[in-house]
Parts: C-alpha cells; sequence; structure tokens
C-alpha cells in the first residue's frame, strides 16, 4: 500500500482507494464543522443539542461493529457488552479520580483510553478461543459475553474509605463488610450504577463536545481504514471471501481476524466511554441485547461495506425516532415501517437495475452533452 | 414489480400517517390557542410536561400516571385553571430508558415547559434531575422512589423513597408482631427492589428482627422462582417479604401455592396491582399485606371521586401511580397558589425558584395522604398497611 500511495503521488494523482479514504474524513470533518457552526451561531433546539453526543456513539458503535461484519464476516452479538465495559471503567476512573486529577480533559482523555484498553483486553481473550474456530460460534460467545458482563456490572459493588478500596459482587458482603462512615464514598452501587458522572463531554456543559466526539469518530475511522488497507486487513477480507484459498496463500487467519475483533472491542470501549460521559447516572439497562441487535441492525441497514455509509444510516436510524416525536403514538410503528423499507429497498434487485439505468441515462445524457459541445 | 407496488404503498401509508399525525397536532395547538383566547383576559397558559414509559416493559405505570395527570389538570382547568391560568398538559414517552427520557426532556423544553411532573421510573428520573438542575425546571416526580432521582434542590417527590419503604416495613412488622423470622425473595437487577431490600435488612437487624432466607432473581430469570421457593421453604420463616413489583409477585404467589409454602406474604407500594395480575387465580392474594399510600378502595371523599372518575375517564381501577400522578398536579397547584403567582408569563427558572420557595411550607392533603416536604425534597406522609381481603383492600 505504501508502495502504492508513493507513486500517486509522483503522479499527483491519488489512488482510487485513497481517494474513497479521504472523502471519509472529508465527510467527517464537514459534518463537525456544520453542526458545530449550527450549535454555535444558529438557533439549535434543546433536542437538537441532545442528540449530538449520543449520535457520535452510536456511530462509534457502529463502525467498530462494522470491523468484525462488515470486514472480517464474522458475526458479533456483543457489540453492547464491550460498550459496557468502556462505560464502565470510564466512568469508575473518572468518578474516583474527579478531586485528584483538576483538569477535565486529561482526565476525559485517560478515560477513553482506559475504557477502550480494557474493552480491547477483554476482546482478546475472548477471540483466543473463538476466533479460531469456523462457523457461527463468535456470534454465541459474544452474545453469551454481553450478557455475562452485564450481569456482572449490575452486581457489582465498589466503595471506599480511608483503609482502601472495597469491592464486592453482592450487597450481602458490602453490608458485613465494617466501612469507616465517615470517609466512606460509594462509587458503583450494584443494580443503581454509577452516580455523578462528571458531565465533562456533554454538550449543555461543553459547547465543543460534538467537535471532541467527532474528533474521536475521525481517528477511529483514520485507523480503522488504513487498517482495512493494511496488508494485516487485505489479509482479513481475503480470508473473509474464501478462508481456504487465504490460508492456502499463507494468510494467518486467526492473527489478522484477532487484529479487526480487537480494534473493533477497543473502539466499543471508546464509544462506551462516551456515552457514560454524557448521562449523570450509569446502569446496566441500557446494554443488554436489544442495544447489540440495534447497533448490528445499523451496521446491516448502512451495507456492511463503506464506513461512511454505515455512519450515515446509523445517524439516519437513530435519529429518526426522535425527530418522529411529533407524531406521538405512530412514531413507533412509521419507524419499523422505514426500517422494513430500507431492508427492502437494499436488497431489491429491481431497484438497483432502476439505480443503474438512471446513472447510465445521466451518464448518456453526459456524453451527448459533451459531444455536442465537442 | 409487485414488489415495487406492495413498497409504494407502504410509504404512501407511512406519508398519510405522517400528514394525519401532522394535522392532529395542528388542531391541538389549534384548541390551546382557542383556550387561550378565552381566558387571555386572565393569566395565560402554563405549560407543564410530563415523561414516562408508554411503550415498553413499564408502559401500565406510565400510562397510568398520564391520564391522571390528564385527568387532574382538566379537572383543574374546569374549575378555573392555578389563579386564572390555564394548564397545558404535554406528555413525552420514554420507554423506561435513561437516554431517551433525556432526549424527551430536551423535546419538553423545546416546547417551553415550565413544569415538569416526572419521570414516572427512577433510573431515568436520576439523568433527568440534573438535566433540570442546570436548567433550574421545577421537578416533581410521582413515583420516582431511588434517593439519587430527587438529588437536586429543585426537585421533590410523592411517593416514598426506597429506603424509607424498607425502614418502614422493618419497622411496621416488629411493631406489630408479624414476625420474628422474614424470608425475603427480592430482585437483584432492579434498584428498587436492591433499595428497599438493602435498608429492609439494615433495620431488621437493628430491631432484632432476622432475616433466615433472602433469595436474589434478575430480570432475565423472573419467571421460574422454584430455587428461591424451595430456599425460603427450608429456612424456617414465618413471613414471606417481597419488595418487588406485582408482575413477579403474582407469579410467586402462584408457584409457592404449587409447591405448598403457605406464609403470610407483606410486600411494599409495588405489589399493588397483584389481585388484577392473577386474574382467575385471585384468590391466592387473599391475605397478602402491603405498605402503600393508596388503596382504590378506600372510602374517603377524595378517593373515592378520584377513583370514580378515573374508571370512568379510562375504564380500569387506577393504581398507586395514578393516585400519585393526580396528586402531584394538586402540589404543583397549591405551591403555585402559595407563591401568588398569576400570569403564566414567567420563565421556568423564576417559577421554579417561586415554588421550591413554598413547597417546605405547604400542605396537600391528596389521595395518598396529608402530606408535607422537607428541603431535601422527601414527602413526610402515613404509610397505610393493608391487607387483601376478598378480592378487595381493607386497612389494617
Amino acid at each position: 500500500m505504501r508502495k502504492c500511495e508513493v507513486t500517486g503521488v509522483k503522479k499527483l494523482t491519488l489512488s482510487a482507494t485513497a481517494k474513497d479514504r479521504y472523502t471519509t474524513y472529508g465527510l467527517v470533518v464537514l459534518i463537525a464543522v456544520a453542526v458545530q457552526l449550527f450549535v454555535s451561531y444558529g438557533n439549535a433546539s434543546n433536542s437538537f443539542k441532545g442528540l449530538l453526543v449520543p449520535t457520535c456513539v452510536y456511530v462509534l458503535a457502529a463502525l467498530s461493529l462494522n470491523l468484525v461484519v462488515g470486514v472480517s464476516g464474522e458475526l458479533s452479538l456483543g457489540q453492547a457488552g464491550f460498550m459496557c465495559i468502556g462505560a464502565y471503567v470510564g466512568a469508575t476512573f473518572s468518578v474516583i479520580t474527579a478531586e485528584s486529577i483538576a483538569s477535565d480533559a486529561v482526565r476525559f482523555t485517560i478515560a477513553i483510553l482506559l475504557g477502550g484498553i480494557v474493552a480491547g483486553v477483554f476482546g482478546f481473550l475472548i477471540g483466543i478461543p473463538v476466533l479460531r474456530l469456523r462457523g457461527d460460534y463468535l456470534a454465541i460467545v459474544t452474545l453469551a459475553f454481553g450478557e455475562i458482563i452485564k450481569s456482572v456490572c449490575g452486581n457489582l459493588y465498589l466503595s471506599a474509605d480511608k483503609n482502601g478500596l472495597f469491592v464486592a459482587l453482592d450487597v450481602k458482603a458490602k453490608s458485613a463488610h465494617a466501612f469507616d462512615a465517615a470517609t466512606k464514598v460509594d462509587y458503583v452501587n450494584g443494580a443503581l450504577g454509577i452516580n455523578g458522572i462528571p458531565r465533562t463531554s456533554n454538550i449543555r456543559v461543553n459547547e465543543w463536545a460534538f467537535v471532541i466526539c467527532m474528533a474521536v469518530i475521525l481517528i477511529a475511522v483514520i485507523v480503522m481504514l488504513n487498517f482495512i488497507d493494511s496488508k494485516q486487513g487485505r489479509a482479513v477480507m481475503a480470508a473473509r471471501d474464501n478462508r481456504i484459498a487465504a490460508e492456502a496463500m499463507g494468510v494467518n487467519v486467526t492473527r489478522s481476524k484477532m487484529t479487526a475483533f480487537v480494534m473493533s472491542a477497543f473502539f466499543a470501549g471508546v464509544a462506551g466511554v462516551l456515552y457514560a460521559h454524557n448521562y449523570n447516572v450509569l446502569d446496566t439497562s441500557n446494554f443488554d441485547y436489544n442495544q447489540s441487535i440495534l447497533i448490528l441492525v445499523f451496521v446491516v441497514l448502512g451495507g456492511m461495506t463503506k464506513m461512511r455509509s454505515v455512519m450515515i444510516s446509523t445517524i439516519i436510524l437513530y435519529v429518526l425516532p426522535e425527530a418522529l416525536r411529533g407524531l406521538n403514538k405512530w412514531r413507533m410503528l412509521i419507524y419499523a415501517i422505514v426500517l422494513i423499507a430500507m431492508m427492502l429497498i437494499n436488497n431489491s434487485v429491481a431497484i438497483k437495475k432502476l439505480v443503474e439505468k438512471i446513472q447510465a441515462k445521466f451518464a448518456k445524457g453526459a456524453e451527448n452533452k459533451e459531444g455536442g459541445a465537442a | 414489480m409487485k414488489k415495487i407496488l406492495a413498497l409504494v404503498l407502504a410509504c404512501v401509508m407511512a406519508l398519510s400517517m405522517f400528514a394525519c399525525g401532522g394535522n392532529t397536532d395542528v388542531e391541538n395547538t389549534g384548541d390551546a390557542t382557542n383556550n387561550n383566547n378565552e381566558v387571555v383576559e386572565n393569566a395565560g397558559t402554563l405549560k407543564i410536561g410530563g415523561i414516562g414509559p408508554t411503550t415498553g416493559g413499564a408502559a401500565i405505570y406510565g400510562t397510568a400516571v398520564k391520564n391522571a395527570i390528564e385527568l387532574a389538570v382538566n379537572e383543574v382547568n374546569a374549575n378555573g385553571g392555578i389563579n386564572g391560568m390555564t394548564v397545558e398538559f404535554m406528555w413525552e414517552d420514554d420507554e423506561h430508558n435513561a437516554e431517551k427520557s433525556v432526549n424527551a426532556y430536551s423535546t419538553l423544553m423545546d416546547k417551553g415547559m415550565q413544569v415538569l411532573i416526572g419521570t414516572v421510573t427512577s433510573a431515568p428520573c436520576i439523568a433527568v434531575v440534573k438535566e433540570a438542575e442546570l436548567d433550574n425546571v421545577f421537578m416533581i416526580t410521582p413515583s420516582g422512589s431511588a434517593v439519587a432521582s430527587i438529588d437536586a434542590p429543585n426537585a421533590f417527590r410523592v411517593c416514598f423513597s426506597d429506603p424509607d419503604q424498607g425502614i418502614g416495613s422493618a419497622n411496621y412488622i416488629k411493631n406489630t408482631d408479624l414476625a420474628q423470622k422474614v424470608a425475603v425473595i427480592y430482585n437483584v437487577s432492579d434498584p428498587y427492589s436492591n433499595g428497599i431490600y438493602e435498608k429492609f435488612a439494615a433495620q431488621a437487624a437493628e430491631v432484632g428482627l432476622e432475616i433466615v432466607a433472602a433469595e436474589a432473581f434478575t430480570n432475565d430469570s423472573a419467571t421460574d422462582f422454584s430455587v428461591q421457593i424451595q430456599k425460603v421453604k427450608e429456612s424456617g420463616a414465618d413471613l414471606l417479604f417481597l419488595p418487588i413489583y406485582y408482575e413477579a409477585a403474582a407469579l410467586i404467589l402462584d408457584q409457592a401455592n404449587s409447591a405448598g409454602l403457605d406464609l403470610p406474604v407483606f410486600g411494599c407500594d409495588g405489589l399493588d396491582g397483584v389481585i388484577g395480575q392473577l386474574g382467575d387465580k385471585a384468590d391466592l392474594a387473599e391475605g397478602v399485606m402491603l405498605l402503600t399510600p393508596f388503596a382504590a378502595d378506600a372510602t374517603d371523599d377524595k378517593t373515592v371521586a378520584f377513583t370514580t372518575a378515573y374508571v370512568a375517564a379510562y375504564g380500569e381501577t387506577p393504581n398507586q401511580f395514578a393516585a400519585d400522578a393526580y396528586d402531584a398536579v394538586y402540589i404543583v397547584k397549591t405551591a403555585i397558589e402559595a407563591a401568588g403567582i398569576t400570569s403564566a408569563d414567567i420563565s421556568a427558572s423564576d417559577l421554579c425558584d417561586a415554588i421550591v420557595e413554598q413547597m417546605t411550607a405547604i400542605e396537600v392533603d391528596g389521595v395518598t395522604g396529608k402530606m408535607t416536604w422537607s428541603a431535601d425534597g422527601e414527602p413526610t406522609k402515613e404509610p397505610k398497611a393493608m391487607v387483601i381481603k376478598n378480592g378487595a383492600y381493607a386497612a389494617m
């Protein structure tokens, strides 16, 4: 790839993949700038501002899942589990260090990295046995993993007093523990989750939150697209298209799939950290099986190929139910109809032909015009 | 070709719904302006917002609250409004989800909400309360019972908090000598259930009740309770405490009956509704005791009037959530009247300051009892212990 780019520069033109990549980067920057201008100078409503950060969270989660589903062709149903890990690790870190780290920016950056890394480590641990297997085992294991994580986080108690941290997975153990009442602080409280997360990323508090989130997305997109264009990335795609052929060519399928999977887990964890920092409260109820399916729907309806189409489909599908609020009880029905319509349109041969016909006509028209001008 | 046709039809249908929805909206605002015109010489329209789940698993609570607020607002408007101000009620669905709840809150703020009655469920309430604190919008939750649900100076609640229910239950069981050995089955994945259990256990230890079995279940395993029931049976308890919601409680009662476990059952306000849930097995609920501030079958004038009006309007008996929400509207009314606000042309923040100032001074006699408030937003009212007798609630 590097070679290819060098020759591209010499000719002062970009290769097709590079062009494609820069289009995606451009799209991210364009959205970030346009929306931020609207928020800063336009008349943005509360609900518009409130939707910015959650939309970014889901875009990032969908992009990360696309690495597994679209690029490596495996089915993963545990993206919410990785988000949950990221959210809990990031939020716990922020709550504990709320006073000891004065700078919001530093604390937030460390929380993002920490949440992503821990999620990535879990991705690695799951990947070791599962990615060696053929078949739909990844779907089964990630599904179970998501539920386990949800259950563990929902039963986690983390408190501290002057004697140090106290961790328990059972409220009985916590009530049996003798705390120093004067210095006792509860960080994580079982089913009640985490309260009092510093709201550094909330758009209401920080007017640059959207730009921060989009910057994170931009970094994610740069890393992902470079990965796809790298030796490892092409190995992953080769294995997706024909595993036997890829192995015959000497591709280490497990290793390349592992790279994609860990990267996916890392960015899902980062999405979780962003999510946690947008609300004052965090509990496990939103990281269930439905959440994983929702993210999968974003990816599948985005076509599972290009990162930017996944991004666009996520934005549309996440914002739609909120935009339809004015319709009251009809909104869920219409949302369902839109989902079905998108699914049909995505897979309809007739519509694809229609689009091709129109494109061909336009191309012809342009040719004729050019011909006429000449 | 057929497929395309079907698709086009679906799109047309979706569009027509869109159009219909739009039309009703326009009509609604038309009505509101009409009302506005009628009272324009008075004081304008006060916008009260409500948030709660009207779709999804917890929809029964949100729907009850929405109906009851609607009922109370109509009553208030029919009787001349609040200090001459007409009340306009706006509702947004949050699907019992903190994330959607904050979105719903933003939408209501865009619509010019001045007072928030909500949210209905605890966890979303914890997220929304911080937003309301930033915007300084007065908020009173009818039923968000977690402690953190009103963790702001401008937030109050109508129902008891979870810890209060736990402590109250332990005290009641001890003081009336209902039992010495208590078994508990609770939902470990539910903040409500967990919150009550935690305080109940602490208070039980304090007053000298013995908890011989504390069996947990989660939302995901809330269908089969045979293991928990077996353990309760072996524990030698003489009372079963169920700090959970009525759906699971109905299953437990049924399965305990089949397993031959025959213990008196004690619960909190979440058990309200268990008779209806049991359906034709309603006799299993006989003798179940619960600590709740509201019973639809009570015979005082207020409750009778509320219950009759609710049944007439919505065709079902109001539960405790509806009662709390109904009271919430009158609490807001009382506080605004006490503050002497006569014009709705006031910012949400100024209104909030005025109401908060009055909240600790007023006393409201509602369908859930006589209430006063402390500065931290917690209500003081008498819990009533009810026992189910002949398929109806009776005071103990």
